[in-house]
């Protein structure tokens, strides 16, 4: 039970890596400012879940912690950048 | 392989569905952002992996967890609450962001023919 368990993990993770790996075509390849922006959201909210699977295959709470300092972060950078593709400038 | 620790087998199996369909869904989401047409269309399909993927697999964590411990661990609801909450604002910021720049392209457009 426990390989089985496991190999759920890894499965997991890969399709997750994959899907990190749509976001960062999206990042690059963007036509425009906005789509890299939606793209970064993304990016940094599978980075949040792919913590969250090696918190479980590792035992430990410590990539909990991460997880939610990542979820943190990105929310707070994206608002950033779409402020920064609205008016120009970050802070006025 | 890793070593995983041993858990009952139902939670094991509960687990692992949960936390394969999250990836798969949040995998979905992103080959949307990756495949559709337009910005607007676009900014639609990530929400699936912020909403049901988070939830999956936060609540495999959680099951996950409180198999492992002794009395439940519930840390996993804070980001499910804090991602469902922040998605609708981020997106609603970016696609007035969006909104403005095509208005003023537009305007500009007009401009530049008259």
């Amino acid at each position: 039970m426990s390989t089985m368990f496991s190999w759920s993990i890894t499965t997991a993770q890969i399709l997750l890596s994959l899907a990190m790996a749509c976001a960062a075509f999206r990042i690059l390849w963007g036509p425009r400012a906005q789509d890299r922006v939606v793209g970064f959201d993304t990016l940094s909210v599978n980075a949040m879940l792919l913590l969250l699977a090696f918190g479980i295959r590792s035992g430990s709470t410590l990539y909990f912690e991460s997880a939610l300092i990542v979820g943190l972060l990105g929310f707070v950078s994206t608002v950033a950048l779409a402020k920064f593709v609205l008016r120009g400038e970050v802070i006025e | 392989m890793s070593e995983v620790a041993d858990v009952p087998s139902l939670a094991a199996i509960l687990a692992a569905t949960l936390l394969i369909g999250g990836a798969a869904i949040t995998l979905i989401g992103s080959f949307g952002l990756l495949r559709l047409g337009g910005f607007y269309q676009r900014v639609h399909a990530p929400t699936l992996g912020t909403t049901l993927g988070t939830v999956c697999i936060a609540t495999a964590s959680m099951i996950y967890f409180s198999t492992l411990g002794t009395r439940p661990v519930l840390h996993e609801l804070l980001v499910i609450v804090f991602v469902t909450t922040t998605t609708p604002i981020t997106l609603m910021v970016l696609v007035r962001a969006a909104r403005f720049r095509d208005g003023a392209a537009n305007e500009r457009d007009l401009g530049g023919e008259k």
